[in-house]
């Protein structure tokens, strides 16, 4: 219990003092997940709504597999990133293991299936009728398709915040492809396992705070969006 | 008109999103072709030696070094497959094995500490007793008291396999016999949490210990010492690798300078220093 304390006190402590090198991990944290939902959005919302629309055979097991991606462990993602990307992978020339570029390609990895799944739901659960009601107002395709995406926004930003919760939150991936590199690849979820494993469990704690501070700020500018009250 | 008011914050979030993109991309851009992968063991990085190391070296050099702590077994493979650059292991069976097979060059001595086997303060194995370290093995396995092993072909698990085999007892499958694939520091933790008995280095020990309830049980024997080495990556056998990079960074840690900052790392902290500086001595001299 003492150890928790000294860990919240510590939090305060660290973010009270702006000290630069925390500041730096939390604001690459901030950057690399973020970039991969941002990645994500628009990987997953495109297909998740082609999906969502069409009719085709085998239309079932595609869902599946992307529901299925929705539960992809982060460590697997790792290890494929990782065999990919390495010197003498098959894109080892581009040079990028160990860095944050593939920290964000193995979080974007992660996340596109969670956003995939959740809007295709979501554009699936709008009435039927609907697109044949905007269509017969005259729309075309491509208006019909913004109108859908716009009129299921609830759930999109659900989508988002599912997302980068499930990629600021991610560690085993991370590690992996970032190589936890002292204030180049460095992230909050990384440095909370060094710590612990260096025994400095009221820093790991404090970390750990941050994170949830940090992910605690990102859903509430989200929410804010998400329930602004517009006129029915 | 609900739909034109709802793009506004769509807009609003997106904007968000590509100063956030943005953002990412000018900060990332670290220099490119002065890279150098290290693979090196947890110990030397759990015990900050390396954090005060490396930025020496990087604003002498120029060199960026991405440091990758992981076991010696897992440090040695990256190297295998020219992965890394240079390695900081302290494996010495593997090395040597390592350097025959042709994929390492320029094995050089670092330092040296030792390990020590720690475990619960009321010695349930009486291993306080023990005149060497195969004995006090020989007492954990005879009274069945808890052992937690690395088990992750790290340097240490290399040490403790030599160990169980000096004692001629083969741990595997015993049910006190508790593998975690973990790190030191984490393996200190949970040896301290469970109460087992657990073979550690001595930096590593050392640095954690305010948070540990582990005393040292046994220690001094000559079959305990723990030896770091430097080895450059072939670069014959692996010719992207970051020769020159390898070569100036196994330099530094052998300079003299890096060797004086070694001897004292930890004094101030610890009461004692964490390693051993030892370079130009050979393997044999050591702990006399």
């Amino acid at each position: 219990m003492e150890l928790i304390i000294q860990g919240i006190i510590k939090a305060f402590e660290l973010i009270i003092s702006f000290d630069p090198e925390v500041m730096g991990i939390t604001w690459l944290s901030l950057k690399i997940s973020g970039t991969a939902t941002f990645i994500s959005l628009f990987i997953g919302i495109s297909i998740g709504t082609i999906v969502a629309l069409t009719n085709f055979s085998g239309k079932r097991l595609v869902i599946s597999i992307i529901n299925t991606g929705m539960g992809l462990p982060p460590v697997v993602v790792g290890l494929f990133v990782t065999i990919l990307i390495w010197r003498s992978g098959p894109l080892g020339f581009l040079e990028i293991l160990y860095t944050p570029y593939a920290m964000i390609i193995a979080q974007a990895i992660i996340a596109t299936p969670i956003v995939m799944g959740i809007s295709l739901a979501s554009i699936q659960n709008l009435p039927p009728n609907l697109r044949l009601q905007i269509l017969s107002l005259g729309a075309s395709r491509i208006q019909m398709v913004w109108v859908l995406i716009k009129e299921s926004k609830l759930p999109l930003l659900a989508a988002v915040m599912a997302g980068f919760g499930g990629v600021i939150s991610e560690v085993g991936a991370s590690i992996m492809v970032g190589g936890n590199i002292k204030g180049y690849s460095r992230v909050l979820t990384t440095a909370t396992v060094m710590e612990t494993g260096k025994g400095n469990f009221d820093i790991a704690i404090a970390l750990g705070i941050i994170l949830l501070i940090l992910a605690f700020l990102v859903n509430l500018l989200l929410t804010q969006v998400q329930q602004r009250q517009h006129p029915r | 008109m609900k739909i034109l008011r709802s793009s506004k914050w769509t807009i609003t979030l997106m904007i968000v999103a590509a100063l956030v993109v943005l953002g990412a991309t000018n900060v990332f851009a670290a220099p490119k072709q002065k890279n150098i992968i290290l693979a090196t063991t947890t110990s030397t990085q759990d015990t900050g030696l390396l954090d005060v190391l490396i930025p020496i070296f990087e604003k002498e050099t120029g060199y960026f070094v991405k440091t990758i702590a992981v076991g010696s077994g897992q440090a040695m493979a990256m190297g295998q497959k020219g992965e890394a650059d240079v390695m900081l292991v302290h494996s010495p069976d593997a090395e040597k094995k390592f350097i025959a097979e042709g994929y390492g060059i320029n094995r050089r001595l670092v330092m040296h500490n030792d390990f020590i086997i720690v475990g619960p303060s009321t010695d349930p194995a009486k291993i306080k007793t023990a005149k060497s370290s195969a004995e006090a093995m020989k007492l954990i396995a005879g009274a069945n008291a808890l052992f937690a092993s690395r088990g992750d072909n790290s340097g240490t698990h290399a040490k403790e396999k030599t160990l169980w085999k000096k004692a001629e007892i083969n741990p595997i499958g015993q049910k006190w016999y508790q593998e975690t694939g973990l790190g030191m520091g984490q393996t200190l933790n949970v040896a301290a949490e469970k109460k087992c008995y657990t073979l550690a280095d001595r930096g590593t020990y050392l640095a954690m210990k305010k948070n540990l309830k582990l005393d040292i049980l046994s220690q001094g024997d000559a079959a305990l010492l723990n030896i770091y080495h430097v080895i450059e990556v072939n670069s014959a056998k692996w010719p992207k690798a970051n020769t020159e990079g390898a070569k100036a960074f196994a330099d530094f840690m052998v300079s003299q300078k890096t060797q004086n900052i070694i001897k004292t790392f930890g004094v101030d902290k610890f009461g004692s220093p964490l390693f051993f500086p030892d370079a130009g001595k050979k393997v044999e001299d050591l702990g006399k």
